[in-house]
């Protein structure tokens, strides 16, 4: 299959590796994937602030620039739900009956990575080898707006070496929000710490999940606390082998 | 222009995008549970003792013998009824107080006993319309005890199936409904659920067979 | 725009008593509510049902109302319109005078609350009595409430013996709660058997027979709406169900999701004036204030839905570390960070909709199926739209939005932030930030940005 890679704006920006990985992984499994080069951002940060203008301008250039692809996978459940939930409300916010029309077509083929790995390809074995002790932090986005399921357990479960451990209250946000954590920082922190404090008591070398958003919060928590826990996007657990 | 008529044009100005004046255009579908496919009695007694009434299961020709019995329990003597309560829930030894509506009377009794229209399994709850046997709705709410008598053929499986059986009742006599479940109770205190602030702290039932 | 919930926030993080109240009660009414809607195979038929006759009302509300106020004078009620606050306030007031009461008793209402019903009456001289044992505690203490359901969250036991011991002069009194709830039953008994002019809100308002529905705990609602022989009661125009059969469904709905209960205490559902059985008066306020504002919204209007169990505040993970007071308004949490800015504006609430991390906790539990995450960044591009945000921000998003909005441009950015970065990277990682940024940076690190890009390696292969 051939899968056009959206990178997003952050791993762009700031975490090459989770798109490296993500390549490597659908190549591993066969799989041709395409980099569309004038990709920018979905326009979740500008959406999520209110800035509608920019977010329906930036729809409309992701719609454009992903039109001819069969089947688009980005390591982002916030972008992927962005793309699926929010671009039809702000095609009716505008009146773009164009780019309704577009989003119809393109929307269904927007996945996230464990999505598009177990749903739509039936892979639970990557043949990753990851020899640590991780938990998984389920985000929201993938959790209660993609209803990714149990797909990412799955494919941790199969990753060998991998020693899995249940993160409690495991299902709480992390505190991130996108600018709510800096606009509302005190309770952004708030909310990270009893996170923090349920991956501590993991014992777990490792945290992932299948947002870096959620994974800077967390990182940038654990850091501050002088934790040896890492973070690691699922993608990058998946890529690595022997 | 009056109040009425702004609000009623503010209404009608921010509805521009709905196309239609029927109702109906928005189908309401009703996929919920509608019976129970449990024994009713045993379920209603399981569930209304989650909320700390006590209640016992007797035949008919005991009932006069476990009211006085209840009442004895609890000691108490002075107890206010509904003006047709049959003679067989009338044990001797008691003080019955009948027909006695206004409050201040009524907080001069110890407890207050009744029948009901009907009763809920699936939820504990015991329905009073003001109909046989149950009085006006300050008998079963100012008194610090209630004993309700539920016949076992009152007994039904769903909200659903109760509100079915309610509904005549109010769109035809106007009578107002009471909804009991248990006895009164607070948790607004660091969230420790105390009974009984306002309405009765004990509620006993007696649940009747037909034999 | 106001400063607002951050500000409000502050002084509740910092209160460990608050949040530990906060984090038990919290914690306690969702394990509740997750048993009693996890027990109920056909719950997300019953949420169905609910979110669709609500939508049916919205849409048709002049139908219903027009209805509602027709079956209410057939049954022997009478029905005021109040477009805002205060006309509802003169409308109460005038109907209180015109009894020569002096006090009045009430059952808990936001509604009530919302139009500051209790300052309107005792500025005519006439005092509320607030039957709710934690609106009770809430007004000796001149507190407001700080939670839909649970008003009284924010106090323990200690402090309400305290309180109790003062006001309602029983100096002896310990802080177990049975002898604090005994102590206002005593106190609050004598109010009932002696109030001529009872004040309730509702819960619904039954279009086709006039009925209204009040569904509580603790008996007092009983009392105020039976035993004076006035009843006034408010309703905002929103809580109309169009039939006795619609009622079923919110029966089911509200008890499971507000205190985890498969039924409630007590639930009184009356029809008119009944002969010889009740208040012989009654009067109903239908009250708009704003609400027209936010039917007026399509995508807004689904906020109106609410029927207050407060489920969604007691899942959402803001509102347990800040409670109620941080949003500075009658309605707290998820449900108020939509309904308030809708009811009062921008200007006012515009805060609102920020103070949320988008987590769609809310959305799970609602049981009429509101989408609150979408109506919070609906309202966000409104508070935007509206000027709400200062001239930094706005200058920044402009900046960000031409950055996105042009491959080169992002690419010279990433570079130029390459190097902007260096003086603050200590071993591979930022600890301070400049200006607004520092927020971040307060309590968290943030990784410094890798020497390659994903694209170098990309070209390169």
């Amino acid at each position: 299959m051939r899968a056009a890679l959206f990178l997003t704006c952050m791993n762009d920006t700031l975490f090459p590796d989770v798109g490296i990985a993500t390549v490597q992984v659908l190549e591993r499994l066969g799989h041709e994937v395409e980099f569309p080069e004038t990709q920018t951002c979905c326009g979740q940060l500008h959406l999520n602030s209110g800035y509608q203008d920019a977010a329906v301008d930036l729809a409309r250039r992701f719609v454009r620039v992903f039109a001819d692809s069969d089947v688009v996978v980005a390591p982002s459940a916030s972008c992927v739900a962005t793309v699926r939930e929010f671009y039809p409300y702000l095609a009716e916010q505008f009146g773009d009956q164009e780019l309704a029309e577009q989003i119809d077509v393109l929307a269904p083929r927007v996945l996230e990575l464990t999505e598009f790995l177990v749903g739509r390809l039936g892979v639970t074995d990557v043949g990753a080898y990851f020899p640590h002790t991780v938990t998984y932090h389920p985000t929201c986005h993938s959790l209660r707006g993609l209803h990714v399921g149990e797909a990412p357990h799955s494919l941790l479960r199969a990753v060998r070496g991998l020693d899995f451990v249940e993160l409690p209250g495991a299902t709480e946000c992390c505190g991130f929000g996108g600018t709510f954590a800096i606009k509302n920082a005190e309770t952004s922190s708030a909310i990270l710490d009893s996170k923090l404090e349920n991956i501590l008591a993991t014992g777990a070398d490792v945290v992932t999940a299948v947002d870096r958003s959620c994974l800077t919060q967390i990182g940038g928590g654990l850091s501050r606390r002088g934790s040896e826990v890492r973070t690691a996007h699922i993608a990058e657990i998946l890529a690595a082998t022997e | 222009m009056t109040t009425r008529e702004l609000i009623l044009s503010r209404v009608r100005a921010g509805l521009s995008d709905v196309p239609t004046a029927d109702p109906g255009d928005v189908v309401v579908q009703r996929g919920y549970l509608r019976a129970l496919d449990v024994d009713v009695v045993e379920r209603f007694v399981e569930r209304i003792s989650e909320y700390k009434t006590t209640v016992r299961r007797v035949s008919h020709s005991d009932v006069s013998q476990a009211i006085a019995e209840q009442l004895s329990l609890r000691g108490l003597r002075r107890i206010a009824v509904p003006a047709d309560l049959p003679d067989e829930w009338r044990p001797t030894h008691t003080d019955f107080v009948t027909g006695a509506v206004d409050a201040p009377a009524l907080d001069q009794v110890d407890g207050a006993l009744t029948g009901c229209a009907l009763a809920i399994a699936e939820t504990g709850t015991i329905v009073l319309d003001g109909g046989r046997c149950q009085g006006g709705r300050a008998l079963s709410l100012v008194p610090d005890y209630h004993l309700c008598i539920v016949g076992e053929r009152q007994i039904v499986g769903t909200v659903p199936e109760a509100m079915a059986l309610i509904a005549p009742t109010i769109r035809r006599m106007l009578r107002p409904v009471t909804f009991v479940s248990g006895p009164s109770a607070t948790s607004d205190i660091e969230l420790s659920r105390v009974e009984g602030v306002h309405g009765p702290r004990t509620l006993d039932v007696l649940v009747l067979s037909e034999v | 725009m106001k400063p607002g919930f951050p500000q409000g926030a502050h002084a509740a993080l910092r209160n460990p008593q608050l949040r530990r109240n906060l984090a038990l009660a919290t914690a306690t009414i969702r394990g509740k509510r997750a048993a009693v809607t996890g027990e109920r195979p056909d719950w997300e038929e019953l949420r169905v049902a609910g979110a669709s006759i609500k939508r049916r009302v919205l849409r048709h509300l002049d139908h219903y109302l027009l209805e509602f106020e027709s079956s209410v004078q057939r049954v022997g009620g009478t029905v005021h319109w109040a477009r805002d606050a205060q006309e509802a306030n003169e409308v109460i007031v005038a109907l209180v005078r015109r009894t020569g009461a002096h006090e009045v008793v009430k059952v808990k209402s936001l509604t009530a609350d919302e139009i500051g019903l209790n300052v309107a009456l005792a500025e005519a001289g006439i005092q509320p009595i607030e039957t709710d044992l934690a609106e009770l505690i809430c007004q000796l203490a001149g507190e407001k409430p700080s939670h839909i359901l649970v008003p009284a969250i924010h106090k323990n036991r200690h402090e309400i013996r305290d309180l109790f011991r003062r006001e309602l002069g029983v100096p002896d009194l310990t802080d177990e709660p049975a002898e604090l709830a005994g102590a206002a039953r005593t106190y609050l008994r004598e109010k009932f058997l002696t109030a001529s002019v009872g004040i309730s809100g509702a819960n619904f308002g039954i279009a086709e027979t006039g009925s209204v529905c009040v569904v509580e705990s603790e008996g007092n609602g009983r009392f105020c709406t039976t035993l004076p022989q006035t009843l006034i009661t408010i309703l905002g125009i929103e809580k109309l169900l169009p039939t006795l059969e619609d009622l079923e469904v919110f029966l089911q709905l509200l008890p499971r999701s507000s205190t985890g209960e498969r039924m409630n205490p007590y639930t009184s559902l009356w029809t008119g004036v009944a002969p010889g059985d009740g208040p012989q008066e009654f009067h109903v306020v239908l009250l708009d204030n704003g609400r027209t504002n936010v039917l007026a919204d399509e995508v807004g209007r689904q906020t109106l839905q609410c029927i207050r169990c407060s489920a969604c505040l007691n899942v959402c993970p803001v509102y347990e570390r800040t409670g109620g007071h941080a949003y500075g308004s009658v309605y707290p949490g998820p449900i108020g960070a939509i309904l308030t800015p809708q009811l009062v504006g921008t200007a006012e609430a515009g805060s609102l909709p920020f103070a949320s991390s988008l987590c769609g906790a809310c959305a799970e539990v609602c049981p009429v199926k509101i989408d609150i995450p979408q109506v919070l960044v609906h309202l966000r591009g409104r508070a935007v739209r509206e000027r709400r945000s200062g001239p930094i921000e706005r200058a920044a998003m402009a900046v960000a939005a031409r950055t996105l909005k042009s491959p080169w441009r992002f690419r010279w950015a990433r570079r130029i932030a390459r190097l902007v970065q260096t003086p603050f990277v200590r071993a591979g990682k930022i600890e301070r930030l400049p200006g607004g940024l520092s927020e971040w940076t307060s309590t968290r690190d943030l990784p410094s940005m890798p020497a390659d890009s994903f694209r170098a390696w990309w070209k390169s292969r």
